[in-house]
């Protein structure tokens, strides 16, 4: 069960393509794409590099996982059903500390809704989505 | 007859002046009843039956009969995917979706029993560039009179709440990426991301919208057609606006606008032939997109920034007008938290970055000086999306009634939707 009690993510199911991103987290590990071309760092994953448009792969690259909390919202009225059942529950933006121009989304487990502190630092953790042992989702928790 | 891809759109910086410029006008345009949800039963208010009222009102404005429309042009992007109900069918020409929740070129050229349409456009993009669309169109000669027409359902059920994505326990495809933090499809979630890096760069809070929200219901209720005036004729007051039902604090109720069913329809000709028409024609002087995508999961508010201004020097390039001339400025307002990055990001009335929530603090009413979004936008008639430019016209005409402002109104601004996704369209009352 996911470590905000109640909450029922939805399972990712990636397309294909994506799917390495989603495999390194039940390994609980953080990865990113890297174009060999430009080097730039992509976070959605993509197909292709949007930033120099050349078809060079995209290289899937491992990060610490450390970042800090840029801004947040509290979901009072989700249209997600499993959501549905836990709020009000934070969702915050977290930009990753090897790259701020890199954001990843987070429900901050261990943070009581709405108190959040922006600015924090945070690091990467796993947590369950809706069916346990299936698929595991990064999240972020305050530290220090 | 079909979409021709977005080759027509001007979405790049370095395009020039519009071929176009002046040589197509507005002529005529209709507005539907609008009421909050299709009740399943009465057809003349369903998507087709509400979708003919507002064509033959445009075409009647525009002094047309119906056998001059060469030219249809409509968009399936009527929201009625997340507010499906089940329903039955009923006897034709209602026996399929089209009609009930979309309203295709073809069903009101049989209904219509129009008989010289030699170009369907069923399935453009959302009115904002479904606008610059049919302008680019009729300049470029596909049709001599092309009626565009933009319905808004809503069906039963609570908004979004029916919608696959949002009922199933798996995130498929892109949504592996937003769904399991509880981001849900469309631009509530991430403008109000960018509203709170907004709010915290410029020291400013959610409480300053309150002005600007108000203002819009005032608009909207100096619009006898809109859905406020028809059907919950009050003012919005400060205390209602911030005891507002939070939805994702600190976005509440009052921020979004509300679902309805609405169609508007606006008729295009040549300028040359506009010469002749009815009414006083309102000519285009440049449509521009915008369709960026920020690098990361969210946008941020520098991206969404540089997106407006980028959206600004395109209009300014393709129509050749300063924003500074600008007199009426209708920019889309489907969330309170965006509208400001138009404001800013256009520079209107001098409101440069950070200074928006003074502007709307001073004296925005359409009586006043600074007369933002007269159309009341989507807060204040429903969510029509389309009053942002039937008010451009009307003000344009000087038809506005209570809304006329008292500033000049020769030229207007007007598009939606979102500041990284949007289609806007320059009018003036002259070609040049």
């Amino acid at each position: 069960m996911s470590m905000i009690n109640g909450l029922e993510r939805p399972i990712p199911v990636p397309f294909d393509w994506a799917k390495p991103f989603w495999d390194a987290a039940n390994e609980k590990k953080l990865v990113v794409q890297n174009c060999s071309n430009c080097k730039i760092n992509h976070y959605p994953p993509k197909q292709s590099c949007n930033n120099c448009d050349s078809t060079a792969p995209l290289e899937w690259k491992e990060v610490e996982g450390k970042g800090h909390i840029d801004v947040f919202l509290v979901i009072r009225d989700s249209r997600i059903v499993g959501f549905r059942g836990v709020q009000p529950i934070n969702f915050a933006i977290i930009t990753l500390d090897e790259d701020p121009g890199l954001n990843f989304l987070s429900n901050l487990p261990g943070t009581l809704p709405g108190e959040v502190p922006v600015g924090a630092a945070v690091e990467v953790i796993f947590d369950e989505s809706a069916e346990v042992g299936r698929q595991l989702v990064p999240e972020w928790r305050v530290i220090g | 007859m079909t979409s021709n891809g977005n080759s027509w759109q001007r979405d790049k910086e370095g395009m020039g002046l519009w071929e176009h410029r002046g040589k197509v006008a507005v002529v005529g345009w209709g507005q539907s009843y609008i009421q909050r949800r299709w009740d399943g039963v009465d057809l003349e208010r369903s998507c087709g039956g509400l979708s003919k009222e507002a064509i033959l009102k445009a075409i009647s404005d525009a002094g047309l009969a119906l056998d001059d429309i060469t030219g249809l042009m409509t968009s399936k992007e009527t929201r009625a995917e997340q507010t499906w109900a089940p329903r039955p069918y009923f006897a034709p020409p209602y026996d399929t979706e089209d009609g009930l929740t979309y309203c295709s070129g073809e069903f009101i050229q049989k209904e219509l029993g129009l008989k010289n349409v030699n170009y369907i456009e069923s399935d453009a993009p959302y009115i904002g560039p479904m606008m610059g669309m049919a302008s680019q169109a009729v300049g470029d000669g596909k049709a001599d009179y092309l009626v565009c027409w933009y319905p808004m359902v809503n069906l039963s059920g609570r908004y979004g709440h029916n919608n696959p994505a949002n009922t199933s326990n798996e995130a498929k495809g892109g949504n592996a990426f937003t769904l399991p933090w509880g981001y849900q499809a469309g631009a509530m979630f991430n403008n109000a991301v960018i509203f709170q890096q907004y709010c915290q760069r410029y020291n400013t809070s959610h409480e300053a919208l309150a002005p600007f929200v108000m203002n819009q219901r005032r608009n909207g209720l100096l619009t006898p057609w809109s859905y406020y005036a028809l059907h919950e004729p009050y003012q919005l007051t400060k205390d209602d606006y911030l005891n507002g039902r939070l939805v994702e604090e600190p976005l509440v109720v009052y921020d979004c606008d509300r679902p309805v069913m609405s169609v508007a329809a606006f008729v295009f000709a040549t300028a040359e032939r506009a010469k002749d028409l009815r009414q006083k024609p309102i000519y285009v002087l440049n449509h521009a997109q915008n369709n960026i995508r920020g690098r990361s999961s969210m946008a941020t508010l520098d991206e969404h920034q540089e997106a407006v201004s980028s959206l600004a020097r395109k209009m300014e390039e393709g129509s050749g007008v300063n924003i500074k001339d600008v007199d009426i400025f209708n920019p889309y307002d489907g969330y309170a938290t965006f509208t400001q990055q138009f404001l800013e990001g256009f520079e209107w009335h001098g409101v440069k970055r950070g200074e928006a929530h003074d502007f709307y603090a001073d004296d925005i009413r359409v009586e006043g000086p600074h007369p933002f979004l007269s159309s009341g936008g989507n807060l204040g008639t429903g969510r029509t999306r389309s009053a942002l430019h039937s008010d451009s016209i009307e003000q344009l005409r000087g038809t506005a009634g209570a809304r006329q402002v008292s500033v000049k109104a020769e030229v207007a601004l007007a598009g939606s939707n979102t500041p990284d996704s949007c289609g806007f369209m320059m009018y003036s009352t002259t070609p040049d």
